[in-house]
């Protein structure tokens, strides 16, 4: 392992992630809902009666984020590397996973952490693992 | 227009913002930091440590309540148990997100973006999404998020 010094973005990062912390926060004292963003999906897709109008807010807000950002100064890069059919059955596999595991980087990572669950730690620390190994797997194993 | 409405949309308008701030919005970015025994982008982990950082108090201070000051009910997960469901979905997450550098939130925001290829991944995971909740339609109760 070596430390990529000239990616690292520390402070972006940082202030970033407290945006995060932030949101979800603001869904918590405001809405009583946890800002789960796999779980928001889903719920909209199995329509819990009297969940779909916060659901459908929070998941718009999320989405013309970069529309608004883009009117003030040029998106940030979003540079996808996979093709489709790899594309397609990642998206199956975490469209799926997040689903049956209860949760994403959102819900457990941000948080179920915050909220000092076990439950969720033992989420994180798997999905992390599951995706350490699948890319040591991809980049330096099979060296795509 | 309606306040709770209001409210979970500037939180859904904020952690987008977040998460283009953060880089996490960028593919590439999160599968430098998943690229553990690479050239390794530390990056991600301090996301976590900003947005935990922010959250604690929040959620230990929602922790004794019942209800928030729009007066909607506080409802927080209960379940503690690590269950088969637990392991297995979030081992699938993360080989998915592993294969594209996608997790829900940067998928929606980069089809926000107009990238066709993030478009492609979001219908793909809301198609997953949709079979899930086909075959798992009686036992959804108690899903944490």
């Amino acid at each position: 392992m070596t430390i990529d010094w000239t990616a690292f973005t520390p402070w972006s990062a940082l202030a970033g992630g407290a945006m995060i912390g932030l949101a979800s926060a603001l869904l918590l004292v405001l809405n009583g809902r946890i800002a789960g963003i796999s779980g928001i999906l889903g719920g909209l897709i199995s329509r819990t009666p009297g969940e779909t109008g916060w659901r459908a807010a929070f998941a718009i807000g999320l989405l013309i984020g970069p529309t608004l950002w883009a009117l003030f100064q040029a998106l940030p890069p979003i540079r996808i590397e996979a093709g489709y059919p790899v594309l397609i059955a990642a998206g199956l596999l975490v469209g799926i996973g997040t689903r049956y595991g209860s949760g994403c980087t959102s819900g457990h990572g941000v948080c179920g952490l915050s909220r000092l669950s076990p439950r969720s730690l033992a989420a994180t620390l798997i999905f992390m693992a599951g995706g350490f190994a699948t890319v040591f797997v991809v980049r330096h194993l099979l060296g795509v | 227009m309606n306040k709770s409405l209001l409210s979970a949309f500037a939180a859904g308008l904020i952690f987008g913002l977040g998460l283009l701030v953060s880089g996490m919005a960028n593919p590439e970015k999160v599968l430098a930091f998943l690229d553990l025994f690479g050239n390794w982008d530390p990056s991600l982990a301090l996301v976590m440590v900003g947005a935990i950082g922010v959250g604690l108090p929040f959620f230990y201070f929602a922790k004794g309540r019942d209800v928030t000051v729009l007066g909607k009910q506080i409802q927080m997960p209960s379940r503690r148990d690590i269950d088969r469901p637990l392991v297995v979905g979030s081992l699938l997450f993360g080989i998915g997100w592993g294969l594209a550098g996608f997790c829900p939130g940067p998928a929606v925001v980069a089809t926000g973006a107009g990238e066709i290829k993030a478009i492609v991944f979001t219908a793909a995971m809301l198609a997953g999404m949709g079979l899930f909740a086909l075959f798992n339609r009686p036992s959804t109760a108690g899903a944490t998020s």
